[in-house]
């Protein structure tokens, strides 16, 4: 379970340019649920993602992860339990290694890394046939470059990485952002698929409202760093996009935008 | 024929270096100009350490450790106080130049009727009073190729993975739970430690440590590197490590052609003309190759 308690972020403080993103914001996300954030662009999606994963730091409460504070913890210790992927796709892979050095450094995450051999060859047949089921071809590029790959390959590398030892939790920001329609639909059945055979606890920042309908068991929608809109169960099964494309329409004119 | 023999030698001893700089400047991306002060401090504690009558061959392994060291100030400098790589390396530089003096206690420390690893009584006994020319350089050759074997060896270890992806996207080393900033410590610290065991072997290989050794240093290893990689661009299969040892020896060939023809003085002037010209071709090349590519592209449109 993830809990924030709390929590107050604060950009540029003590200037004039001072704008309070979070303000006692609070937010619990149940074990093994699937959360969809959306929200128009400075909502705070993307912050609170960084918040949880402490890529940066918070200036009020506290960030609880099953019964455990972290608020202090550093972002590399807090991501032994934590998957990420990102909008970019060159943030999840190494593009001048190969696929096959790239998969066993993620078979590696949580194990010391030492003078032992980087490739566990036995480990070979196992990484070909996570990349059979993307059904990307990757399975038989082992020896290329990540870097030549397209960004709709990479991003399949970059969750099947993420996702590849024991985690709890997924963060996923924006991860089809970046893609054409075709990849990124195959990507989100993908996110399913792993998401529910590994019962990860999973929060989803899109801006796609479509998959923020269909995927996840929770919707919460962003503004101004507070949740207008927070819906599970039967509430979310039966949402159809037009209901939060209203909702969102409103947000967006009272900013102008 | 002596001409080109020591060219070669300086060029494996400067490949070395090389090898050090390989780490920081193409792995680690980091313009690390530490190895201006690692390099005489190799030769710094090696003078202080033969004086007193230490095993030559303990050298090498001191002074490795000793560069170590060095690397690992300059990586917490970098990593725990946030300074800019290129300032933690000026400041790191600047420190050592005292370190240096102090370690070798005067700026100039003749060798001459010392052992060394080129000339000490384990070699007269093999090959009697007078060791062959030849000897030398093989000794330099073993040197350098068991630091380029390990080096490949560690480079496909778990933790050189690792090394090599945090200059290559060190967001994904955070990712895999790892501190990013740890492992770049350690990868100048190896960086430096090969840059102080070059600069080991080139002070017993010229018989005398001076504190001037080091200026330049940082230039020469950085040009050995860009020669040596972009030379070798297309051949997948000599490995970088290799090519930074032909790059090392084809720098110093064309040093030793350019000084001929002027005074000595001039010799950092021309190192340094020299590393600007292999920039400016480098650049070139991968420009020309960039346009290669841009038209290649724009004929598959009109197909």
């Amino acid at each position: 379970m993830l809990e924030l308690q709390h929590i107050a972020k604060y950009y540029n403080p003590g200037t004039v340019n001072e704008m309070c993103l979070f303000q006692d914001f609070n937010l619990t996300v149940k074990d093994g649920q699937f959360v969809s954030v959306v929200g128009s662009n400075g909502s705070g999606k993307t912050s609170l993602l960084n918040l949880i994963c402490g890529s940066i730091d918070l200036d009020a409460g506290s960030i609880v992860m099953d019964g455990k504070d972290i608020t202090g913890e550093k972002e590399y210790r807090r991501l032994r339990r934590i998957g990420r992927v990102y909008q970019n796709p060159a943030m999840g892979t190494c593009p001048n290694m190969t696929i096959l050095e790239n998969m066993a450094m993620a078979d590696n995450k949580g194990k010391f890394f030492g003078l032992g051999r980087g490739t566990d060859k036995s480990r070979i047949d196992h990484y070909r046939e996570m990349l059979r089921q993307l059904n990307l071809g990757l399975e038989d590029k082992l020896q290329v470059k990540v870097g030549s790959l397209s960004g709709g390959q990479r991003q399949a590398m970059s969750l099947l990485m993420s996702t590849m030892t024991p985690i709890d939790f997924l963060i996923l920001d924006e991860h089809t952002a970046a893609l054409d329609p075709k990849t990124a639909e195959r990507i989100m059945e993908l996110t399913d698929e792993i998401v529910r055979e590994k019962k990860l606890t999973t929060i989803m920042v899109t801006h796609n409202l479509r998959y923020a309908v269909e995927y996840g068991d929770r919707l919460l929608m962003l503004h101004q760093g507070r949740a207008v809109m927070d819906l599970e169960g039967e509430e979310k099964k039966n949402l159809k996009v037009e209901q939060i494309l209203d909702q969102f329409n409103a947000i967006s004119i009272e900013c102008g935008n | 024929m002596d001409f080109l023999i020591t060219i070669v030698e300086q060029g494996l001893i400067y490949g070395i270096l090389a090898l050090g700089v390989y780490i920081t400047y193409r792995i680690l991306d980091f313009p690390d100009l530490t190895v201006d002060g690692s390099f005489p401090l190799g030769a710094a504690v090696t003078a202080a350490l033969i004086t007193r009558g230490v095993n030559p061959y303990l050298t090498l392994l001191i002074s490795f450790a000793a560069g170590v060291l060095a690397g690992i100030c300059t990586g917490l400098i970098h990593v725990k106080f946030k300074v800019r790589d290129l300032l933690s390396g000026i400041i790191m530089m600047t420190a050592l130049y005292t370190v240096n003096l102090v370690v070798a206690g005067t700026n100039n420390v003749p060798l001459f009727s010392q052992e060394t690893i080129f000339n000490n009584s384990m070699l007269t006994g093999i090959f009697g009073e007078e060791i062959p020319g030849v000897v030398t350089i093989l000794v330099i050759l073993v040197v350098a190729l068991i630091c380029k074997l390990l080096l490949d060896f560690y480079m496909n270890t778990k933790s050189g993975y690792l090394l090599r992806a945090v200059g290559d996207n060190e967001n994904l080393v955070t990712s895999l739970a790892k501190d990013k900033g740890n492992v770049k410590i350690l990868g100048l610290a190896i960086s430096n430690g090969l840059v102080a065991l070059g600069g080991c072997v080139f002070c017993q290989e010229e018989k005398v440590f001076d504190i001037s050794v080091g200026t330049g240093s940082m230039v020469i290893g950085l040009a050995s590197v860009i020669i040596g990689v972009s030379l070798f661009r297309k051949l997948t299969f000599v490995k970088a490590t290799t090519a930074v040892f032909v790059g090392a020896i084809i720098y110093k060939a064309c040093v030793a052609a350019a000084i001929r023809f002027f005074e000595p003085q001039a010799m950092k002037l021309i190192t340094a003309v020299l590393f600007l010209v292999i920039l400016v071709i480098s650049m070139e090349r991968k420009q020309k190759k960039k346009l290669q590519l841009q038209e290649a592209g724009k004929g598959e449109h009109h197909a």
